[in-house]
């Protein structure tokens, strides 16, 4: 999905081409195969799998094609506070990276623009953590937080925190966790937008009348829509899914999990396959249901 | 706020304005005053400056040293969003995510102007774009962008409105329609009209004093025929037109002309247009005040005559053809004749001699550096 076009400044139609060559259309072949192959079928294998019935034989782990229904009702009936505490981390991970990383965006695509030196360690500082594995930069934080570490013996000797209190395995550490691992890909998608932003615009914004809160609310803001609503998406979406950061191996407990510990679970432990497909099912059709609006509404109405 | 809303142009000056960057000075302690209601245009070579003076006026940079006053009311520590003044960037810098009428009504929402709406329609009307109103700037042509953007600085009726190059990027026919548009329209409001160009024609067209700008100070300011008539440095008279310009000795000066001795010919110029009287002065013409002749003119004090020459070029360019003449030992000198319906007089090769009329020549301040005739 291209995100970036989805912004109110979406090229009017006046730049199609006005040749589609039939080469175009093979070229699209191998992606198309690609798709078709590696995300089709295992999602119709998925939905296959949410309403297949215990086998006869009764034997666990075991079971048949069927078009048993009730295994959503199920799913949602028993995993309600699971779903509800999934979507409620993603979005508050994703307003605080949002907060976090605009500010960092800002600095870099329009402060230090002039700056090449700058701007290049600043992206390279943003795109470090990259290069060491996502499980080994959650563990490091785990290590951090865990009960008698270095930062947790300091606070509880200053006093900030109570001798028997805890970090991990509480809502804080595990959204903590989920807005550090995307800090990066909430920050790139606005800091391109803002790269782009045309400066002499918001010296029209000045010249006419506007002060610094008027002009970045009403100009560079909305121009950077673009790139908050890509940041936003490519923050949201694997967030809702995440099943690393609030698992009981890293910053969560039973209390944190999500939706994806919750499949995983299912699939791996219990070997419950109909409940965990319909979990996930689930869970992409919420999914496909909160961004379609969200792009709606962003993209056609005109924001503030 | 809303009661200046209703004032009209006010008067602009600037006081030693002076505008550094790291490693060069970009305006040089210029002093400037722009009556109330004047059509001012700044015109220059690119680098020279101009444009840093413009946005020093509307703000968007800080002055070294110096200060600026609009209306008597110094604003040199004042923010851009603060000032009477509204400008027509060089690219229009239209908001891309606002329709045309929402660009036009963009300042008057700032100031909480009654009805922006009706302003903003009635401005649109003004540029006749009324019927576009609900597009966005990039569906306009560059023309229309242009209007747009004159409108949405014109509908706040600023004290000072500033124009940077804002006929740069359209064609020539529709430059010279904007020229008269624009001219028109300061009249009508009568406002002060702050003009930065690099265009010697354009600014001679629509300005009543031209300011000629080089290395961040004023060469010289007047009103456009005076500037051209009597250019007083080698800068001016070649970057506002063509001159031919020649250096020599002075021969004799008196109450009535200046003489100087140009490699054993006597040039001449009236006194009243000479800067300077002593030692090396450089007397100019312009091609269009020199004539050339198949025989050599009848020796007279009130003409200056070289020659002999030959012609090496004619350019053709519609009005009138321009000739090259090369002198030995004195140089080449470019003359201009009307097409006035006659075939050309005289053909590549033919040997001529040129004069002109005594009262046509200039005396300059200063002698040519050759750094002229590169500027743009």
């Amino acid at each position: 999905m291209a995100f970036v076009a989805l912004g109110p400044q979406a090229p009017v139609a006046s730049q199609k081409p006005t040749k589609t060559g039939r080469v175009a259309l093979y070229l699209l072949l191998p992606g198309l195969f690609y798709l078709g192959l590696f995300f089709l079928t295992p999602l119709f294998s998925l939905i296959l799998t949410s309403l297949k019935a215990p086998s006869a034989t009764g034997v666990i782990g075991r079971y048949d094609v069927a078009l048993e229904i009730g295994n959503y009702g199920y799913a949602l009936g028993q995993y309600a506070p699971q779903i509800f505490r999934s979507f409620s981390f993603a979005l508050i991970a994703t307003v605080i990276a949002l907060a976090v990383s605009y500010p960092i965006a800002y600095f870099i695509g329009v402060t230090a623009r002039n700056r090449p030196l700058l701007k290049g360690m600043l992206l390279t500082l943003v795109i470090a953590p990259f290069f060491i594995s996502m499980l080994l930069r959650t563990f490091a934080w785990k290590q951090i937080f865990s009960n008698d570490s270095w930062l947790l013996n300091t606070l509880k000797d200053v006093g900030l925190m109570g001798a028997d209190s805890y970090i991990i395995g509480t809502d804080f550490a595990v959204i903590f966790g989920l807005v550090y691992n995307f800090i990066p890909f909430m920050t790139l998608p606005i800091y391109a937008s803002l790269d782009r932003l045309d400066l002499r615009l918001v010296e029209a914004g000045q010249d006419l009348y506007a002060n610094s809160v008027t002009t970045f609310r009403k100009i560079t803001f909305p121009l950077s829509l673009p790139g908050v609503i890509s940041g936003t998406l490519l923050t949201f979406i694997p967030i809702s899914g995440d099943y690393v950061v609030a698992s009981r191996d890293f910053l969560g407990s039973t209390d944190t999990a999500m939706i994806g510990n919750v499949v995983e679970a299912n699939f791996l432990r219990i070997q419950d396959y109909p409940t965990a497909s319909a979990l996930s099912v689930l869970l992409m059709a919420a999914i496909v249901i909160l961004v379609s609006a969200y792009v709606r509404r962003s993209g056609t109405e005109d924001l503030l | 706020m809303s009661a200046d809303f209703v004032a009209g142009g006010q008067d602009l000056e600037l006081e030693s304005i002076r505008k550094e960057f790291p490693g060069f000075v970009a305006v040089d302690d210029l002093d400037l005053k722009i009556p109330a209601g004047e059509f001012f245009a700044l015109l220059g070579p690119s680098g020279c400056g101009k444009t840093t003076t413009l946005r020093m006026i509307a703000g968007l940079e800080t002055p070294s040293a110096g200060r600026i006053l609009i209306g008597g009311n110094d604003v040199t520590d004042q923010k851009p969003h603060q000032r009477p003044v509204n400008t027509v960037f060089q690219n229009y810098a239209l908001f891309p995510h606002m329709s045309v009428e929402e660009n036009v009504a963009f300042g008057l929402k700032q100031r909480k102007v009654d009805n922006p709406q009706q302003r903003a329609q009635a401005a649109l009307e003004m540029v006749e774009l009324q019927h576009l109103a609900a597009r966005r700037p990039q569906q306009l042509s560059g023309g229309q962008q242009q209007r747009v953007a004159l409108a949405r600085a014109l509908v706040n009726r600023p004290a000072l409105l500033l124009l940077d190059e804002p006929l740069g990027a359209l064609d020539l026919k529709l430059r010279r329609q904007m020229q008269i548009e624009l001219k028109a329209i300061q009249m009508e409001v009568g406002l002060t009209f702050l003009h930065v160009t690099h265009d010697q024609e354009e600014a001679m067209d629509m300005a009543d004093t031209v300011a000629v700008m080089n290395h961040g100070h004023i060469e010289q300011m007047g009103a456009p025929e005076a500037l051209y008539d009597r250019p007083k440095t080698a800068f001016v008279a070649r970057f506002l037109g063509q001159s031919n310009i020649f250096v020599g000795e002075v021969a004799e000066a008196d109450d009535a002309k200046l003489a100087i001795n140009f490699k054993g010919n006597r040039l001449a110029a009236p006194a009243a247009r000479v800067q300077k009287t002593k030692g090396k002065v450089a007397i100019g013409v312009r091609p269009e005040k020199t004539s050339f002749h198949p025989e050599k003119p009848a020796s007279d004090p009130a003409v200056n005559i070289l020659g002999r020459g030959t012609i090496t070029d004619i350019r053709f360019t519609g009005v009138s053809n321009q000739y090259q003449i090369e002198i030995p030992e004195v140089g080449e000198i470019t003359v201009f004749a009307q097409n006035v319906g006659k075939s050309p007089v005289v053909e590549l090769g033919a040997e001529v001699w040129v004069s002109w009329k005594v009262e046509h020549s200039f005396g300059l301040a200063d002698l040519p550096t050759g750094e002229e005739e590169v500027a743009e």
